[in-house]
């Protein structure tokens, strides 16, 4: 017996010091969206560009504080309509390729294609002049004082590289075949890639040659990224030391996480905030019992509605605590927050009804509530309390919740009367919620807001260079909607991360996992 | 014989025509895929150019004419997921789900009848009684209930299997295969247990109840009464003749295997065709939607087929009413 045992610990040592020996610091990890695509222009979206920038690289970045970095420029200025960018010397991208401004040029114009998912943020550049190899100007039609922010997910990629492997222009549908940047990648970031198979298993190993090496905290040699879409399967990967880092565990399971040995859960406020929108721009709504005019279109009911919702009531009982309730629909960390803005709606369902007798409706009005139900937080069960809040006051409200494929063309195409919707804002400024919220040609503004003074401000502070002066403008703008309550805002998310205790990954408002900052123990 | 097989094949078309029709127009319904192809930041000209060029701004059955004249070419586009032809999507993908389904179908099988028999000899025995009464949990827990409980059980708790995901695959051509490593093997347990449990509950009670049948007729007594051993009895007599509508139902059920696989799949992130069409389903993606719809349509109407001609030769009295 004594001898088993003996050689049992022996075994045992032998495998724990031949794992030593082979110390890579290899992080697996899961989430439960795959990266769509690994062509940096082709989709707009959280999930795929969080994977790409961990192998491709665009000009400017953010770290883990959504502080602006240098990534592949090393220093910018502005001079009216001129920004000028020094770019970094001596990057090389993983194929050995050497990095200069002609391939800037060239990711800008990709991205500039008609195919490209990102035409949309760098609209504002009308032309890029290379100075010499390491320096280019962007010019803009106006002086565009946020153009670095709009820059941070605006991949380079190597203009011979995409030549050579004929994927100049971002995938088109029309062809009906795979394009090679699919599932290639040629970046000059810190990751390379090893092996990709999408919604299977891709993995990367650290570029020994990328020029931040030893600047960043970050250790980890080989990243092994596996997809798991069931959040219980998620958890449970993680539970059984199968994985070492989960990006999106669900919030009703970090108790058990917490709880679990060796593990550990971080939480963040995101920039992403929930709320509901009234259509007030149409003369009559679709799916109330008050005909020939709409109630939305009376400050009065919109502040009846916001006063009639229980936010604190919402984040302890729906969201187990885990979210911010909101005066304003963009979150702290976005330029134009500020705590007296945000400071919550109170909870007044007395001065509620007040406010709907005095506008006429001392019975209520009846109207339905679109909801997505698998896109936010809890988003259906948010809707259902809010509607048993409203009902307090007399209003008496339907709800339709139903899949975010369905719910988001109904806001496209203005066809709801209330819904709701969260936003988070990629530049970190409030221009960019002006700009599709509140602006009255917004393509988002689906509560038919239109303030003249709010429109004037969109426009002036795309351009207005003095920082003061813009912020200055940017808080009247958001004093005029506090006043006008186009929106019921309800709270800003939150974002959890559940890894292993050896793991030290810093959690970021933007939800990005960046690994150039994972520490491994 | 040939008019009966033409008509068969006749009834298949049409069937298929039909399945491909009616899941078509319900793609009409799963919402608009142009919202998630691109970020919050498009325009509205934009969305409305993509509308266009994937041609979904037209009615239906022009939606569905362009998409039968491509498929008989074998054509059956990108998708809009992630971009990549389809049929090479289910092509990579199939290995997983048929070996998955192969793996859960001998183990209801075996499991199956093994039990069936047992319960049906035993009546009272209180293994008997055991086996019947935990064998209701197959029929009545939803798969995915099952699926967690034993992912905590089996990767959690006890830590002898993987909790998802296909490890240790190797490539044999096209076919990835899960079979030919230890990895492989610990990965497809849990799965196949998963789904198989149904058709186990099913295969073990029909045979049981077969079995009661059996033991009654005549030629079973006679066969007591002329000295034969139970063992020969039960396994060469009785068995033999029970296993006719077992066969029969469980070729039928293969199809329901497939189809049930969508659930299995998502709960252990099996990559096969059945968690790309739930994921398809998330995204809208009519592409992907429609070629999977044809395909298990495709595979319930070859099943029912090749089931429909082995009773022309099993039963000769379909076959004379059939001239």
């Amino acid at each position: 017996m004594t001898n088993r045992k003996l050689l049992v610990a022996s075994a045992v040592a032998l495998a724990l010091s031949s794992g030593q020996v082979l110390a890579e610091n290899v992080l697996r990890w899961t989430s439960q969206g795959d990266a769509l695509t690994l062509d940096p222009h082709s989709q707009n979206e959280a999930p795929t560009i969080a994977m790409n920038g961990m192998m491709y690289e665009s000009l400017v970045t953010r770290d883990s504080e959504m502080t602006l970095m240098p990534e592949l420029a090393e220093s910018w200025e502005s001079n009216g309509n001129t920004w000028t960018f020094k770019l970094r010397q001596g990057v090389k991208f993983h194929g050995g390729e050497d990095f200069t401004a002609e391939d800037v040029v060239f990711s800008f114009d990709r991205a500039r294609h008609e195919a490209s998912d990102y035409k949309e943020q760098i609209k504002s550049v009308t032309n890029i002049n290379v100075v010499d190899d390491h320096t280019i100007e962007l010019i803009t039609e106006e002086p565009n004082p946020i153009l670095p922010n709009q820059l941070t997910s605006l991949f380079i990629v190597d203009s011979g590289w995409a030549e050579a492997n004929d994927v100049v222009n971002p995938q088109n549908f029309a062809g009906g075949e795979e394009n090679y940047a699919t599932r290639n990648a040629n970046g000059t970031g810190p990751f390379k890639l090893v092996s990709r198979a999408p919604d299977e298993e891709t993995t990367m190993e650290a570029n020994p040659d990328w020029w931040g090496k030893g600047e960043f905290p970050g250790n980890i040699d080989r990243l092994e990224y596996r997809p798991i879409a069931n959040a219980a399967t998620r958890v449970a990967a993680l539970l059984s030391d199968e994985v070492d880092f989960v990006l999106d565990p669900p919030l009703q399971d970090l108790k058990r996480i917490e709880g679990a040995d060796g593990l550990k859960t971080t939480t963040v406020p995101q920039v992403r905030t929930i709320f509901f929108g009234m259509d007030a721009g149409v003369e009559e709504l679709r799916t109330s019992d008050v005909k020939g005019k709409n109630p939305f279109a009376d400050v009065k009911v919109r502040e009846a509605m916001n006063l009639a919702i229980d936010r604190k009531a919402i984040q302890r009982v729906v969201m187990e605590g885990l979210s911010f309730p909101a005066g304003m629909i963009t979150s702290p960390g976005v330029l134009g927050n500020n705590p007296e803005q945000d400071a919550e709606i109170p909870f007044d369902p007395e001065r509620a009804k007040e406010l709907l007798a005095e506008a006429g409706y001392a019975d209520g009005f009846s109207v339905r509530l679109d909801c997505p139900n698998n896109r936010y937080n809890n988003d259906e069960k948010i809707c259902q309390a809010a509607v048993a809040m409203l009902a307090k006051v007399g209003v008496k409200v339907s709800l339709d919740a139903i899949p975010k494929s369905q719910h988001f063309p109904k806001i496209q195409n203005r066809e709801t009367d209330f819904y709701m919707l969260g936003w988070g804002v990629p530049t970190l400024d409030s221009h960019y919620v002006f700009q599709y919220l509140l602006d009255a040609e917004g393509s988002w503004n689906a509560a038919g807001y239109n303030n003249s003074k709010v429109n004037e401000i969109t426009t002036a502070i795309a351009s207005e260079i003095d920082a003061d002066k813009r912020t200055m403008m940017i808080d009247e703008a958001w004093t005029e909607v506090r006043n006008d309550m186009p929106y019921i805002p309800i709270h800003h998310q939150v974002i959890a991360w559940g890894m292993s205790e050896k793991v030290d990954a810093p959690i970021a408002s933007d939800d990005a996992f960046r690994p150039r900052y994972a520490v491994m123990k | 014989m040939l008019a009966y097989i033409l008509r068969r094949l006749g009834q298949s078309v049409l069937v298929m025509a039909a399945v491909s029709l009616i899941s078509f127009s319900l793609f009409n319904f799963v919402g608009d895929p142009v919202n998630n192809m691109v970020g919050q930041e498009a325009t509205r000209e934009d969305r409305v150019r993509i509308r266009q060029e994937l041609g979904l701004d037209d009615p239906i059955f022009i939606q569905y004419f362009r998409f039968v004249s491509n498929a008989v070419k074998g054509e059956f586009g990108l998708s809009y997921r992630v971009r990549r032809p389809v049929d090479v999507l289910i092509k990579e993908r199939l290995p997983a789900t048929l070996e998955l389904v192969a793996v859960s179908a001998v183990i209801a099988l075996v499991v199956g009848i093994c039990a069936g028999v047992y319960t049906g000899i035993r009546r009272d025995g209180w293994l008997s009684k055991t086996i019947l009464s935990t064998s209701l949990v197959g029929v009545s827990l939803p798969t995915f209930i099952i699926g967690i409980g034993l992912i905590y059980l089996f990767a959690v708790t006890l830590r002898w299997l993987p909790s998802s995901g296909r490890a240790g695959v190797v490539e044999l051509g096209w076919w990835k295969t899960s079979f030919l490593t230890v990895d492989g093997w610990r990965s497809i347990i849990l799965p196949a247990l998963t789904l198989s449990l149904f058709q186990l509950t099913m295969v073990l009670r029909l045979v049981r109840s077969e079995m009661l049948e059996v033991m009654q007729t005549d030629y079973i007594k006679f066969a007591r009464a002329r000295g034969l051993s139970e063992r020969s009895i039960n396994f060469v007599h009785a068995l033999k003749n029970t296993l006719v509508p077992v066969i029969t139902i469980i070729g039928i059920n293969i199809g329901g295997l497939i189809a049930f696989s969508v659930i299995t799949e998502t709960v252990f992130q099996w990559p096969g065709t059945g968690l790309m069409f739930i994921q398809a389903v998330d995204f809208a993606d009519v592409p992907i939607m429609a070629a999977y719809l044809c395909f298990v349509a495709l595979v319930f109407v070859v099943v029912n087929l090749i089931v429909d001609l082995l009773y022309v030769t099993i039963d000769p009295r379909i076959r004379i009413a059939g001239r």
